[in-house]
């Protein structure tokens, strides 16, 4: 992708639009991003809203086009919004579980035109026995692999990495190379949504992401070109932090389930700004002129030391959500970078996850469900 | 299975498989379009990948530029770009079927 940067004046236009068609989901994954109080946001919009923000979105340039959710495959339209989006000239990516994929279904959206295929492994607590004694999961995946083959799909898969998961990274792999996956994508847990919420339970030993990148160091050179395989370490351990989202409204612009339409899936969560909903303003107004969108374009907004720093137009400072989710300012530095006065909150963090017997568990983990979402909307912050 | 290294004047290419190659008003630029990415292919580098179709050999799109644009030897330029993208995997030699 290009790549955006700082750029005084109008911006450049979208690449990328996230459609996160619904936040409905039958897995209830620990490390999920959606937010924790989806259940408030259960008005989802119609297929002719969803027609309308494609359309805007291509009159806008974006060229890149992303079903997610939730489970996009929960919504009985994404036939049609397959079909439109071929139409108008996007090129269209769906992110599943592949949790209600079946032939018919796949043959749609052959014959509509979506142009490719993510899966992921649904592997949560929950279901991990399952997942690692590979036997319902891996039937599943199984028969999900079979149809993404013979509809002539790179088959591409994606596994969340956390610490109950990463050490049978070698499993994982095995069961990818099974599949015949050319593309795999060990990413490790982002903490936001309900991750953020398990943040003690899930991040990894440095010891356990040792391991897990040597193991993969040796698949991969096993395997050669034949399966391409991308780790992601968790920000968590790097010491400069992320280039989000590429920028603030610089190439992604992501509209939700109810309409809203954010820089970034998590920004909703953000105090102080308020993002326009794609049921009243067009996509043009919203991704040049709204308040939200411009709020952290450019470095005006920046402190000290992303002001000064050589660094700002690579990685923008960071993530402005995890910078206010950590320091409760998003204007801060993302306490990721090294340089960030509040690194300490990241390093603390790091440091009690490698030592077990520190993590005081207080608080049992807790699954994405309508449930836990519906008491988690009303407790504030 | 990759493609031989070297490839003559009969070598006819095609875009590789999942891959998309289109005008873009926006852009004002062709682009070509992949699995979650996207490159600019500006000024010649469009003119040529436009002529990349599964039918035109490398001496044919040679000649069709040459219709198009007279007077200036492009020989080179084209043997240039499409070893560099063949070395991406943008393109590939045509399949047989």
């Amino acid at each position: 992708m290009e790549k955006a940067g700082s750029v005084p004046g109008r911006p450049g236009n979208p690449l990328w639009l996230l459609a996160e068609v619904t936040y409905k989901c039958p897995l209830h994954c620990v490390f999920c991003y959606n937010p924790v109080d989806y259940a408030r946001y259960g008005d989802e919009l119609s297929t002719a809203d969803w027609l309308r923000v494609l359309r805007q979105g291509r009159e806008l340039g974006a060229t890149q086009l992303g079903f997610s959710g939730g489970e996009p495959l929960m919504r009985d339209d994404l036939e049609a919004m397959v079909a439109e989006a071929r139409r108008l000239g996007y090129y269209s990516n769906l992110i599943t579980s592949g949790i209600g994929l079946n032939e018919k279904r796949i043959a749609a959206f052959k014959e509509g035109g979506l142009d490719h295929i993510q899966l992921s492994f649904q592997d949560s607590t929950r279901e991990m026995n399952d997942f690692l004694s590979s036997t319902k999961t891996f039937e599943l995946k199984q028969k999900v692999a079979k149809l993404i083959k013979k509809y002539d799909y790179p088959m591409v898969l994606n596994c969340v990495l956390h610490r109950h998961n990463i050490d049978h990274v070698q499993q994982i792999l095995e069961m990818a190379e099974a599949m015949d996956a050319e593309y795999v994508e060990l990413a490790n847990t982002q903490y936001y949504g309900w991750a953020y919420l398990n943040r003690e339970q899930l991040l990894p030993t440095r010891e356990q992401l040792r391991r897990a990148e040597e193991v993969t160091n040796r698949f991969r050179e096993r395997v050669g070109k034949k399966m391409r395989i991308f780790f992601v370490v968790p920000d968590y351990y790097e010491d400069r932090p992320k280039a989000c989202m590429n920028g603030w409204g610089a190439v992604f612009l992501t509209v939700t389930a109810d309409g809203l339409a954010l820089p970034c899936h998590e920004a909703r969560m953000l105090p102080g700004l308020t993002f326009p909903n794609v049921r009243s303003h067009d996509l043009d107004w919203i991704w040049y002129d709204s308040p939200g969108f411009n709020a952290y374009r450019g470095d005006a907004w920046m402190k000290e030391p992303c002001r000064s720093c050589p660094d700002k137009t690579k990685d923008f400072g960071g993530c402005r959500c995890q910078a206010y989710m950590l320091t409760g300012d998003a204007t801060s530095t993302d306490p990721v970078c090294g340089l960030s006065p509040m690194h300490h909150l990241v390093t603390d963090v790091v440091d009690r996850a490698q030592n077990p017997a520190q993590r005081v568990e207080v608080k049992p983990i807790v699954f994405r469900d309508d449930k836990n979402s519906r008491a988690l909307s009303k407790t504030p912050g | 299975m990759p493609d031989p290294q070297g490839f003559t004047d009969d070598t006819v290419f095609e875009l590789q498989r999942h891959f998309r190659f289109q005008w873009e008003p926006a852009q004002q630029a062709f682009v070509l379009l992949y699995p979650e990415g996207m490159v600019k292919l500006t000024g010649s580098s469009g003119e040529i990948m436009k002529r990349v179709d599964g039918k035109l050999s490398v001496a044919g799109i040679v000649e069709d530029l040459q219709k198009a644009f007279p007077g200036a030897d492009l020989r080179g330029d084209v043997i240039g770009f499409l070893e560099h993208v063949h070395g991406k995997g943008w393109i590939r030699t045509r399949q047989a079927g």
